[in-house]
């Protein structure tokens, strides 16, 4: 009977991830005891577990650890995109916290669920083997599954838990083949091992086979085209803060994910990638804004134009390189702060009865009833179309100048091309703002609770810093993907 | 596969005593049969109706727990099995992993998750 | 496992997946369903797999049919399904996919027993105790990872079906 010896164990490598669970288990805790008529304190608990997880990212900047047998790294691209979705986090709960007491599906919870998909999205970015790839994507969509239905009495809310969720475990089984060929050509699911059993060789058809159904699997979760058919219904019919971190956190941290896995694991395989994601961005763009030319629907023109915008970030990727990779980590930082500061807007613009303003006649004549309203959502889409001295355009100029420099100038016309289409269904929103009179009297709007108002607050500070002093981040940016690039 | 021979052996066990039971009435028991008696047992209810309508969820709910018991059950089992060797670290791991789930299973129970009404 | 345990479990198990395909009234499928995953870890066992062999019977056998045939007594009438398949044009769609599947089964296995391109990935005990140990200790983050995604599955399913918020 000898004994076996203990692992070592490093816990500060999962600090920011840790904060995060202790807040969500507090959650379930306080939700047992009194008071149980309102849930704002379980909200401001689950606020200051993001932030808390925030600054535990900025302390540990430029650490490089590894733990638990080199499955997790807290490396500068970790908390790159701990910071993201940090502030995801942090900016939905503050919208949340007026949003789901006006619609009467205040929980505990529900807070504990947002958390629980948070720490699932910071470990998807510290990931570095497939295993945990994998735990940590079922724990962010398992909870975001359910949050997406969080709406019982509405059939879209529930039609959205289901679609989600149907699709999300058809996709993760893809992911799942797809690490087990990869396991099985390599012999390994840790990163590192699976880079250097590939290295100097020409690829395994298993391994090949491996790779496109991990893409498969990813494409799923980034709602890139052909993988893209749940995103609109999901979009419109979960909750609108929901719908907020389903598109930028979970974004980011299937961005994360895939990032790290082409360029540290399957490194050696960029040429076959490379040429994959040309076409699946090319697709992506183009649908994406096509499509959403013909919504009416706010929402799910903004799920098609979350599409489209995954396609312009798989530019990035093709460009490949720090310039490239480090492009598509700004533009996700850009992009989260637009994104929640639009869905922000749309959650603020609810009627009296719970029944929210999606659809774009709704916003007619916004700017005479609520001028600031309407002039932030008029900042957020001109971010969204790439208008300086905003946010989008310098996350657009990085892309598309990384994919001019790295020699593929046709993905980027397409880019362009369908940067002048996206122009069309955005500024369509604004001129229904300011120059359409409402067809019949629209009940007023909601005037920002103190938590919402900060919301939008940071994220416009958030868009604007972005755009007119971009070099600091896009410098932080290109640190954090430096350590895949060794 | 030799080790298992037992466990074929208790199968079979299980499948004579089934059959035995099934088996033997059959056989010896003297068959008088009726209408009433044709009809499956119920009580008191109609038998036989088209499950149309709403079914409540709390058997869903209770079955879905049920699954997740199951699976943190199979990960017992194994240090169950190793749990000497494993040792003071062992024993705080599994203290980790069952503290996670009880905090579930208090928070189902606090809820009234487990109630039927 | 001797070729002829493995021909008898494997007749068992190809016949119980015709008999789950062919049968109309789907409690039956069900319960060939259970037989299928039986001879499955029958087949685990016969690898040496003896904790997936385990898990395949408590967890799938045990309390995923237990919920399919829970769900299957609750939501369809007992009658059996009748009628022509309204969708059977889509069923046609699934026969070129399923050759698909087929012909890089048959592709691997060419590609297997001609010369091993990757040095084949050494054995991996199977036993509880070997996997108690790589669970307990290289796998110590996973392990810990899955009692979270099981407490934030029990939340959610008392989120979602909870009679009142």
């Amino acid at each position: 009977m000898t004994p076996i010896p203990a692992p070592p164990v490093l816990l500060s490598a999962l600090t920011p991830v840790l904060v995060i669970l202790a807040a969500g288990a507090l959650v379930l805790l306080l939700d047992l005891v009194p008071p149980r008529d309102t849930k704002q304190h379980l909200g401001g608990l689950a606020l200051g577990g993001f932030v808390a997880s925030l600054l535990a990212s900025v302390w540990f900047w430029d650490a490089d650890l590894r733990a638990f047998r080199d499955m997790i790294a807290l490396d500068n691209f970790a908390l790159f995109f701990n910071l993201v979705i940090g502030y995801a986090g942090a900016l939905v709960v503050l919208l949340s916290m007026d949003y789901v007491r006006r619609t009467g599906a205040e929980t505990g919870e529900y807070y504990a669920l947002v958390l629980f998909a948070g720490s699932g999205m910071m470990l998807l970015g510290s990931a570095t083997d497939l295993i945990v790839v994998f735990l940590s994507l079922e724990l962010m969509s398992l909870s975001l599954y359910v949050l997406a239905g969080l709406f019982k009495t509405r059939l879209d809310s529930g039609e959205a838990s289901m679609k989600y969720f149907l699709l999300g475990a058809f996709a993760s089984s893809f992911l799942l083949y797809g690490i087990a060929l990869v396991y099985g050509a390599t012999g390994s699911t840790n990163f590192d091992k699976v880079a250097a059993a590939l290295a100097g060789k020409a690829p395994d058809g298993l391994v090949v086979v491996g790779l496109g159904l991990m893409l498969v699997g990813f494409g799923f979760k980034l709602s890139s085209v052909p993988f893209h058919m749940w995103a609109p219904d999901v979009y419109q019919g979960a909750p609108t803060t929901v719908t907020a971190f389903i598109a930028t956190g979970s974004k980011a941290a299937a961005f994360a994910a895939v990032i790290r896995l082409l360029f540290s694991a399957l490194r050696s395989m960029q040429p076959d990638w490379t040429v994959l994601l040309w076409g699946v961005a090319a697709l992506t763009m183009t649908v994406g804004n096509v499509v959403a030319i013909a919504q009416s629907n706010l929402k799910r023109m903004l799920a098609y134009s979350s599409v489209a915008h995954v396609g312009y970030m798989l530019v990035g990727l093709v460009a490949g390189g720090a310039s490239g990779a480090g492009a598509v980590l700004f533009y996700l930082l850009a992009y989260t702060f637009t994104t929640a500061g639009t869905f922000g807007v749309i959650s603020l613009c609810g009627r009296t009865s719970g029944d929210e303003s999606v659809d774009v006649r709704d916003y007619a004549g916004l700017a005479r009833r609520h001028p600031l309203l309407a002039f932030v959502l008029s900042l957020f889409l001109l971010s969204l179309i790439g208008i300086p001295p905003l946010a989008g355009f310098v996350g657009k100029f990085y892309l598309f100048g990384a994919a001019v420099r790295g020699g593929y100038l046709w993905l980027v016309v397409i880019g362009v091309l369908n940067s002048a289409i996206a122009a069309y269904y955005y500024l369509r929103v604004i001129v229904y703002m300011y120059m359409r009179e409402p067809e019949e009297a629209i009940p007023a709007g909601l005037v920002p609770s103190f938590a919402g108002g900060l919301a939008l607050a940071i994220s416009i500070v958030g868009i604007v810093l972005l755009g007119v002093m971009p070099a600091p981040f896009a410098n932080l940016a290109v640190a954090a993907v430096a350590p895949l690039l060794k | 596969m030799v080790e298992y021979l037992p466990i074929l052996m208790t199968f079979g066990a299980a499948a004579a005593v089934a059959g035995a039971l099934l088996g033997l009435p059959y056989l010896l028991a003297p068959k008088r049969v009726t209408p009433v008696k044709a009809q499956p047992f119920e009580c008191g209810k109609d038998p036989i109706a088209v499950s149309e309508g709403r079914f409540a969820i709390k058997f869903a709910m209770i079955a879905i727990f049920f699954i997740l018991i199951d699976i943190e059950l199979l990960f017992v089992w194994p240090w169950a099995a190793l749990y000497r060797r494993l040792g003071w670290f062992g024993f705080a791991e599994m203290l980790v992993f069952l503290g996670i789930l009880m905090l579930g299973f208090l928070y189902i129970w606090k809820k009234g998750g487990l109630e039927w009404e | 496992m001797s070729p002829i345990a493995f021909a008898l479990v494997a007749a068992i198990a190809i016949a119980s997946a015709i008999g789950l395909l062919v049968k109309k009234n789907p409690i039956h499928g069900a319960l060939f369903l259970v037989v299928n995953l039986g001879c499955v870890a029958v087949f685990y066992l016969g690898l040496g797999a003896e904790f997936l062999a385990v898990a395949q019977v408590i967890v799938y056998a045990g309390a995923i049919m237990v919920l399919f045939v829970f769900a299957i007594m609750v939501l369809i009438p007992g009658k059996e399904e009748t009628g022509p398949d309204p969708r059977v044009r889509w069923r046609v769609a699934a026969l070129p996919f399923g050759a698909l599947l087929f012909a890089q089964l048959i592709m691997i296995l060419g590609a297997r027993r001609g010369a091993p391109t990757a040095a084949p990935a050494a054995p991996v005990p199977g036993g509880v105790e070997a996997i108690g140990r790589l669970l307990f200790t290289d796998y110590l983050l996973p392990f810990e990872l899955t009692s979270v995604l099981l407490l934030a599955a029990m939340v959610g399913v008392l989120l979602l079906a909870r009679r009142r918020a």
